[in-house]
């Protein structure tokens, strides 16, 4: 089925729709915005609990908090939800907006024929564009092309150091909680849902009981073992809806102090217009970033979590917002609970521990192998009874990758590549049988890596060549697996030119790539990251990778990235930062401390090699008191320090990378 | 004086092999070695002052040769130079003066000299306090340009030290000896006290729930820090570890121990942490004239993120690190390259070290300096044992501890090459 035609009626309809509801939109406004916008948390929570809720709406994610959701005001399935499925809005003051968009009307025929579309809100994909898939033409080499160039990503000398590779890793984990507990709730029945089940089914009391905590876990125990005796039973009989599936019943965050009223149709209604039209505003904002000390999270993430989490012992005190780093030694744990996870597929879970124990690291490897392992998950997956493959496999992978951000925190890069995913099994036409589905899927895997990452490589390679000269001293910092395509690409085609490999402890990884360039031939200067003002002075070119690029135009990479530049920047040194388009994104960082991951505190006061170094390791109970390590593992680069960015999409300055990640996206929702 | 030979042969020995830590113990070392040699120095029947000078500067110029690096050395040996010049001068002026040298055998300080009673003689005053301030016209014009030769001797010294020596000759050659030795002893106080006179100032400049920022380890640091604690104030110290030397765990180590809330970060976390710090505090290898800082390596980018950050960057140096000399190309010419197994290990990589590209080149380089300049523009402030100073006026400060005649001490055995 082709959603094409119904575009063009919808956009129509929306476009008639708009002025009309403009003018209800500005009565209702000028009646009582004020309370309008405070009720909202409130109806939306009616929507969800009140008694008669639908049954035939079993998909966690509709129910999601989803406060990252992007509109969807222009698919006509979406707009055939029912108002208060729509999700809140962030900022009460927005709902004063001026612009109203779009409500049901034209989509029916389309909902009329997915009735369960209406129930799913696909909270991560990108969706308000909707497209035809491509053609497939030419996948088969594509993904042959990627096998081969694979390789690049994975390196297999990292598995000595237990600590990962900077280049890659952006914590989405925060930000996508709700998501990923909805979708594991999916499968495991956990606490937060059988909280909910549990309200659901003694619902003569209150909405926002006032239990205690431990009330409330000793039910939570005890609903759990109910949910999965129930649930085996469902899987077996297949009932229709399946039995516990209450899960839309997952309350958003607001609920937490908003207290239950009932209220009219008519009132969730006004608000549901309210919120398309502030979804169609916002749909260009980033979600809040849920941080770890987040009180609304904190439980139920701990709840949740398949590893332990290290103890709070010396967490330095301006980092308490982040999650404190797991390393390799949870490793036999993680091992041991093999069997109980069996929700997880073995790829999956064979991907969590390279990342735990930091075998898998660099930005581009983590991805790739994340991708790769998903599909696989998607090969081996087949539709459970009753359950259609849309809903059910977005869920799944949501399971997939809260397991995988616990292992270690989702670089930017990944959750630019789980989103697309996401969006590409949101849209899945209906009338593909599941094989067909699962084949389409997979090469669109496998087309993301190539042509976002293999393909993009290549093409900067060509891009940065350009800008090495006979007789320059280029310089680069850490390991990006890019930069050290560009040296030995340049080197291929007769460059002279010498190398700086700067390092820096604890990673010290630099020793890695040099150890790669000099085999190949390339003469190379190693030095650490203090004697850059020494080196600095011969220095032509600066390269330097990055994991993420912000849309204010930091650069956030590997933990030491900044101070070159900056010594670069001192110098007059020009500084190229390469880094493929799909790592953009459209947040904003200011300092490198909002937002950050923290790696092994332990690691520092250790040095490779170096057996003098000890002063650390005998310290008393009371020294250890006031002392606090802190190993970070990104910074982020202000944007006056970059001459440059290398992307596929050219060489651009860090101003124009907003511009980039808005023309990227579209096309992205078109791969 | 085989004695002295020995001692200066040994001391020589460990300035070459690096084997001496840290510019104080340096400068200890060295005083203690020219107080010594002047000791054993035979005092001649005339011009003693020329014989003392000649017997340090030949001492010190080779001391200066076995490490060049090691600022601190030239500095005490100009320092001790300045000592003799500025004893004989005022041994001069009392003799003109004709007062009786027995009251003032006390009297060595430059203040005491100032105000001298034999002001009477204003003339004879106004000539010695001209060759004393080293940056006069006068002296620069009458100078002879070999100065080794005649030691301080402007014309009206040299004049009044004829007649003084005929005055009484005896008790003067015991006397500057005397006086030129106990002063070196004054100056090795001076140089063993300095962190207290530092640290002494800290909390003028540490307030209550400070951040603090440092890089590897300094004891000027280290006291400065823990005289803060001492006065109650409670704040917190970032500790950078200073790879490769990792001198900043032993630091973080030393303040734990007292009882401060220390955090040890990685130097690449330096930028990220630096936009939360209220004040950058180093300790600094040497200070050049122009306000130039010859530290730590790191120290330079850490300058550089606090100058973004517009973060105070305060040098804490003793007086025996202020150099006379104006830096030249200072990352390369005054540096020095420590062993490349501090950052790799031989190992690993011992067969891209000698294997050659047909040219014969090694491939692979190692750069471990050990010193970073971080020039004046940086640095917003020196604390020295004589209080707080710019960097534009340490030129200044400096022409009160050496003779100008000192400055160049190499000059003969450049001349000799």
């Amino acid at each position: 089925m082709n959603p094409n035609p119904n575009i063009d009626f919808s956009h129509l309809c929306f476009l008639l729709f708009l002025q009309k509801s403009t003018k209800f939109f500005e009565r209702q406004l000028s009646m009582d915005a004020r309370r309008m916008s405070r009720a909202v948390p409130r109806v939306r929570q009616v929507g969800f609990f009140t008694p008669n809720t639908p049954a035939q709406q079993p998909q966690p994610q509709s129910a999601a908090p989803s406060s990252e959701s992007p509109p969807l005001s222009d698919s006509p399935a979406s707009n055939s939800l029912s108002p208060v499925m729509i999700p809140p809005p962030r900022h009460l003051s927005d709902n004063l907006g001026g612009r109203t968009a779009a409500v049901p009307v034209p989509g029916r025929e389309i909902s009329g024929e997915l009735p369960t579309v209406g129930s799913y809100n696909p909270s991560e994909s990108v969706l308000w564009l909707d497209s035809p898939p491509r053609s497939r033409i030419g996948d088969e080499e594509l993904s042959e092309g990627a096998e081969s160039s694979l390789g690049w990503y994975r390196r297999s000398d990292s598995a000595k150091f237990a600590s990962s590779l900077p280049s890659g890793g952006f914590n989405l984990s925060t930000a996508k909680h709700p998501e990923s507990v909805a979708a594991v709730e999916a499968k495991n029945p956990l606490p937060e849902q059988s909280e909910v089940q549990k309200e659901q089914a003694s619902s003569s009391k209150p909405l926002k009981a006032k239990t205690t905590k431990a009330e409330r876990r000793a039910l939570q125990e005890s609903q759990r073992a109910a949910k999965a005796a129930s649930r085996a039973e469902a899987n077996k009989s297949g009932t229709p809806g399946g039995a516990p599936s209450s899960k839309p019943m997952k309350q958003p965050p607001q609920k937490k102090d908003g207290p239950p009223v009932a209220s009219s149709i008519a009132a969730s209604e006004r608000i549901g217009v309210d919120r398309s039209v502030e979804k169609e505003r916002k749909k260009d904002l980033p979600p809040p970033r849920k941080q770890f000390d987040d009180e609304s999270r904190g439980g139920r993430a701990k709840r949740r979590s398949v590893l332990n989490q290290p103890e709070a012992r010396n967490r330095v005190e301006l980092f308490r917002h982040l999650p404190p780093h797991k390393n390799g030694t949870q490793l036999p744990s993680l091992e041991s609970k093999f069997f109980e996870l069996h929700e997880k597929h073995p790829a999956v879970y064979k991907v969590g521990l390279q990342y735990l124990a930091g075998d898998l690291s660099g930005g581009n490897a983590r991805c790739i192998a994340m991708l790769q392992a998903f599909q696989e998950a998607i090969r081996d997956y087949s539709t459970p009874p009753e359950k259609t493959l849309t809903r059910d496999l977005t869920s799944k992978i949501g399971g997939f990758v809260s397991f995988l951000i616990e292992c270690r925190p989702l670089s930017m890069s990944m959750g630019n590549a789980i989103r697309f995913l996401k969006s590409r099994i949101a849209r899945l036409p209906l009338t593909l049988s599941e094989s067909e589905a699962k084949t389409t899927l997979c090469s669109d895997i496998d087309r993301f890596i190539n042509e976002k990452i293999v393909l993009a490589d290549k093409v900067i390679l060509r891009h940065a060549a350009t800008k090495i000269r006979d007789g320059d001293v280029l310089l680069t910092y850490g390991s990006s697996c890019v930069v050290e395509m560009i040296l030995l690409y340049a080197h291929e085609l007769g460059k002279q030119f010498r190398v700086v490999v700067v390092d820096s402890h604890p990673m010290l990884e630099g020793q890695k790539l040099l150890r790669r360039l000099v085999v190949k031939g390339l003469s190379c200067t190693y030095t650490q990251l203090n004697a850059i003002s020494y080196v600095m002075h011969k220095v032509t070119r600066v390269f330097l990778g990055a994991s993420s690029i912000f849309s204010n135009g930091t650069v956030y990479s590997t933990v030491g990235t900044a101070s070159v530049a900056m010594v670069a920047h001192a110098f007059r040194v020009p500084v190229l930062v390469c880094c493929e388009a799909y790592k953009f994104h459209e947040r904003v960082q200011l300092d490198s401390i909002c937002f950050n991951e923290l790696g092994d505190p332990d690691a520092i006061s250790k040095v490779p090699g170096r057996v003098d170094v000890n002063y650390l390791d005998n310290l008393t109970d009371k020294q250890k008191e006031n002392l606090e390590l802190l190993n970070l593992k990104y910074d982020a680069t202000p944007s006056d320090y970059i001459s440059v960015i290398v992307t596929d999409y050219g060489m651009i300055p860090p101003t124009s990378v907003p511009v980039i990640v808005r023309e990227y996206r579209k096309e992205y929702l078109l791969i | 004086m085989p004695d002295t030979q020995a001692l200066v042969n040994d001391f020589l020995n460990k300035l070459k092999k690096r084997k001496i830590e840290g510019s104080q113990a340096t400068a200890k070392q060295t005083a203690e070695l020219l107080r010594s040699v002047i000791s054993q120095t035979r005092m001649p029947y005339t011009n003693q002052a020329a014989a003392l000078i000649h017997s340090v500067k030949a001492v010190g110029e080779r001391l200066i040769a076995a490490n060049p690096v090691e600022l601190a050395v030239g500095n005490v040996v100009r320092r001790v130079l300045h000592i003799v010049r500025e004893e004989d001068l005022s041994l001069t002026t009392a003799a003109m003066a004709g007062l009786n040298l027995s009251a003032e055998s006390d009297d060595e300080d430059d203040t005491d000299r100032d105000n001298h009673p034999a002001l009477s003689a204003a003339a004879i005053a106004a000539a010695s306090r001209s060759t004393l301030r080293p940056p006069s016209l006068q002296t620069l014009l009458e100078d002879v340009p070999d100065s080794a030769a005649v030691p301080h001797t402007s014309s009206s010294g040299g004049d009044s030290e004829g007649k003084s020596k005929s005055a009484d000759k005896s008790s003067r050659s015991r006397k500057l000896k005397h006086d030129v030795i106990e002063a070196v002893n004054e100056l090795i106080q001076d140089i063993s006290t300095c962190h207290e006179l530092i640290a002494e100032q800290a909390v003028e400049h540490i307030h209550q729930n400070e951040v603090i920022l440092t890089l590897g380890s300094s004891r000027t640091v280290l006291e400065f820090l823990c005289a803060a604690k001492e006065k109650k104030r409670s704040f917190r110290v970032f500790v950078a570890e200073g790879a490769p030397r990792y001198q900043g765990h032993l630091l973080a180590k030393e303040l734990v121990t007292r009882g401060l809330q220390t955090t040890l970060i990685t130097d690449s976390a330096v930028f990220a942490m630096i936009s939360r710090v209220n004040m950058v505090i180093v300790g600094a290898h040497a200070v050049m004239a122009n306000g130039g800082v010859i530290a730590p390596v790191g120290l330079n980018m850490v300058a550089l993120a606090a100058q973004k950050h517009a973060v105070p960057f305060v040098v804490l140096a003793g007086s025996h690190k202020l150099c006379p000399l104006y830096p030249h190309h200072p990352e390369v010419l005054l540096n020095e390259l420590r062993s490349p197994s501090e950052l790799l290990d031989f190992g690993e990589f011992s067969d891209c070290l000698d294997f050659g590209s047909g040219i014969g080149a090694p491939l692979l380089h190692v750069v471990n300096p050990t010193f970073d300049y971080v020039p004046p523009k940086l640095v917003s402030l020196f604390i020295t044992d004589t209080g707080g100073h710019n960097p534009s006026y340490m030129y200044r400060l400096i022409a009160d501890y050496y003779s100008a005649d000192d400055l160049v001490l190499e000059r003969r055995t450049t001349s000799g090459n």
